[in-house]
């Protein structure tokens, strides 16, 4: 109103205001009035990310998105919950994997996206990986990618020794003792000390340690299932038939590659991984289902996968969510992670569309490994839940699986004294534990 | 001759570049505030960094923050809780084990090359100074990082080279190695730096005690033990009390030597480990606190307590 000096509008401003009010027609409300320049800031490892934020920035050209990788694991997240303690250098949104997304809402970090379009979306998503972001109708974050599980098997070992493709945990221990016997220095698997994997695993076996209501949690993390998947494990590395150095390191990826393991329970995200890192095994790795606890069961489990989580500090909530929503579902974005990035999707279209579950890898024979990991997909129990302070469970999982496989008790033991250290510690933290 | 060295108050040169001008002698700051003035930078940076947030710390000790019900003060709950946590104690436990063999073999090799390069006998004795001193200049992280592939138990260059000899390959993370392996890090990068300071202080020795002591028929062995050797002790104590120091603050090798070697490093491997952990893992940055408290009042008593043994011992 200053701009006109009591005037009553010129032409030029009535052509403007007439051009808007257009605008404003032709699109949805809200979004038109939010155009002056928004500047969001992202937190992600994946590569190529910026690549896919460009995309974003051609579609919503007054949003300029930087991506920033502060790294992976627990640096990236260390960094997030300073950010979050000091109150201030939080991103607007950061990539967060499906196991801190209940650590990052106990903090009451996270900002609800379901009415700002999060809801929307709501049916594109497995139904596991919907659960994991939402309660009821709150949305924490967009489901990115996920990590169903499999088995991934050397052929050329399985057929030298004799082996058979395992298809239930009793014929895995089998298998693995008959290797170590057959080939001394060569093993099944190892079994290192990843607090990620062990969770996931335990998860197919029914494992469900927590379940919070507001400030009351239930802890069962030594419970039955635990103890017999212990005892199972246990057997295993007592006879030497699988190995048990530590994971995620340079000698663990050259171990599979050279034949010292022959196979891996593991994740969506895997066979491109080991594609791009794995040189001397070209060509002789296969994928076969999970194996089972029962016999014919058919239940598989998820191992890693991410999210875009949205802060409640940010600004610009409802770019933020264009932006979440964008990379979640855009179906170019969405289709580009998986044959580009290593990331197993997280959309029903994409898991059921057949040209891209039913790419024919070399590196694995010839065989289409996605459909294996689609099908797990859909045999993902969705009630499992992580604790909301997931990385404090981890490092006691960490700690005591380490101390057991050191030879100071067992793994049983080792699942009684996480169980007490994370009582003692979400009592320390003000829960109900029940 | 040592005063016309010493401080020299801003004053005077005042008056001496405004006498020559012709000019009448300005006085910008007396004579006593000039030192503090000139320590300002100095005790900015150290009131900035270090008094500011040791307070902060210590204010954060005094309460609990929990993830349910916020915050609260609780004096010294903390500290009550930390003086009886076994996971502190056994840190500090494995950190006077380590010591005990990693200082003895790093500060005695530093002063046998401190005292074969002050000698005189060593040619191109600038280049071994140099050479001996390097792995100072390499960052602890790289380091680590370097003698973790070296320490590789499959396809490191030890476990390689035994594999083509047809030795059992070495094991260094084992859980009765791994002292050892981490001290040999320690050792390799601490060694040098101690050299210097040792060879500095040997090169302080007047050479006239040298001419004296061969008049007197004594070998260079006996000099350097018998005058030498106890010439330099005030500087070796500064040495041990330095890496008494630096021990007890263990941090950067066991953190990044712990992916390779999982099953034998834990999150409260050392005090300064438990105290990351705690912060940055559990959240617990209150209790985490107080841990590095404790453990600065164990690093004064250790200190404190070799000190007064080395003052008995010298008299």
């Amino acid at each position: 109103m200053q701009s006109n000096n009591g005037r009553g509008l010129d032409r030029r401003q009535f052509l403007k205001a007439g051009a808007a009010l257009g605008a404003m027609t032709a699109l949805p409300m809200g979004r038109a009035l939010a155009q002056e320049p928004v500047n969001l800031t992202v937190w992600a490892w994946t590569p190529k990310t910026q690549d896919m934020a460009n995309r974003f920035m051609e579609k919503y050209p007054h949003v300029t998105v930087t991506v920033e990788n502060v790294g992976q694991g627990a640096p990236h997240y260390v960094k997030l919950r300073n950010a979050v303690t000091a109150g201030t250098g939080l991103p607007d949104l950061a990539q967060m994997e499906f196991n801190s997304i209940p650590s990052f809402r106990a903090l009451n970090a996270l900002a609800d996206i379901g009415p700002l379009g999060g809801n929307a979306v709501k049916d594109a998503f497995i139904d596991w990986t919907w659960s994991a972001v939402s309660d009821g109708e709150q949305v924490y974050g967009m489901p990115w990618d996920s990590g169903p599980m499999a088995l991934l098997y050397r052929a050329d070992i399985f057929e030298k020794h004799g082996l058979t493709v395992p298809e239930t945990w009793d014929d895995f221990a089998e298998q693995a003792i008959k290797l170590s016997q057959a080939a001394p220095g060569t093993y099944l698997t190892n079994f290192g000390v990843d607090s990620g994997w062990t969770a996931a695993v335990l998860w197919q076996a029914g494992w469900r340690p927590f379940k919070t209501e507001g400030t009351n949690i239930q802890i069962r993390i030594n419970d039955d299932i635990a103890k017999n998947w212990a005892n199972y494990w246990q057997k295993l590395i007592d006879a030497k038939a699988v190995d048990t150095k530590p994971a995620w390191t340079s000698e663990w990826f050259a171990a599979f590659d050279d034949g010292t393991y022959a196979s891996w329970v593991t994740a969506g995200w895997a066979p491109v991984l080991m594609q791009q890192s794995m040189k001397k095994s070209f060509g002789q790795w296969r994928a076969s289902p999970m194996p089972q606890w029962e016999k014919g069961g058919k239940i598989a489990s998820n191992w890693g996968g991410s999210t875009f989580a949205t802060f409640n500090t940010t600004p610009h909530l409802q770019e933020a969510t264009d932006f979440a929503v964008f990379m979640a579902t855009d179906p170019e974005v969405a289709r580009f992670w998986n044959t580009d990035a290593y990331l197993f999707p997280v959309l029903k279209e994409l898991i059921n569309d057949p040209t891209l579950m039913g790419n024919e890898y070399e590196f694995y024979g010839g065989q289409a490994v996605n459909t294996i990991f689609a099908e797990a997909e859909g045999q993902v129990d969705p009630s499992f839940e992580f604790a909301p302070f997931q990385d404090y469970v981890n490092s006691q999982i960490e700690d005591n699986f380490a101390m057991a496989i050191g030879g100071n008790g067992t793994l049983a033991d080792a699942f009684d004294r996480i169980q007490d250290a994370v009582v003692a510690y979400a009592n320390d933290q003000g829960y109900t534990v029940t | 001759m040592l005063d016309a060295f010493g401080p020299v108050p801003l004053v005077e040169f005042n008056a001496v570049s405004n006498t020559l001008s012709g000019q009448k002698p300005r006085v910008i700051v007396s004579k006593k505030v000039a030192p503090y003035v000139l320590l300002l930078p100095f005790l900015l940076v150290f009131v900035g960094f270090l008094i500011v947030p040791m307070g902060y710390a210590f204010g954060l000790s005094l309460f609990k923050t929990a993830l349910v019900g916020g915050t609260r003060f609780v004096g010294l709950e903390n500290y009550a809780r930390a003086v009886v946590d076994p996971k502190f104690w056994d840190g500090v436990w494995l950190l006077v084990r380590f010591g005990l063999i990693q200082m003895p073999i790093m500060l005695s090799l530093a002063l046998i090359f401190a005292l074969i390069l002050d000698s005189g006998m060593v040619y191109a004795r600038s280049f071994f100074r140099v050479s001996f001193f390097l792995p100072y200049a390499v960052p602890a992280v790289i380091a680590t990082l370097l003698w973790g592939y070296l320490y590789g138990p499959s396809y490191g260059p030890v476990a390689q080279l035994a594999t083509a000899l047809s030795l059992p390959k070495p094991d260094f993370f084992s859980p009765g190695a791994i002292l050892g392996s981490l001290a040999n890090i320690t050792i390799w990068e601490y060694t040098g730096y101690n050299m210097i300071i040792y060879f500095a202080a040997l090169q302080a020795i007047p050479g006239d005690l040298e001419e004296a002591a061969k008049m007197d028929g004594a070998s260079a062995l006996t000099y350097a033990l018998r005058v030498k050797l106890p010439m330099i002790v005030p500087m070796i104590v500064v040495t041990v009390i330095f890496s008494i120091i630096g021990t007890l603050q263990l941090f950067s090798e066991p953190y990044l030597i712990t992916n390779l070697a999982r099953s034998v490093i834990n999150s409260n491997f050392t005090p300064n480990y438990y105290a990351y952990t705690l912060a940055f893992v559990a959240q617990q940055y209150n209790y985490s606190a107080a841990i590095s408290f404790l453990l600065g009042a164990v690093v004064a008593v250790f200190s404190y307590a070799f000190m007064l043994l080395a003052n008995r011992g010298g008299r």
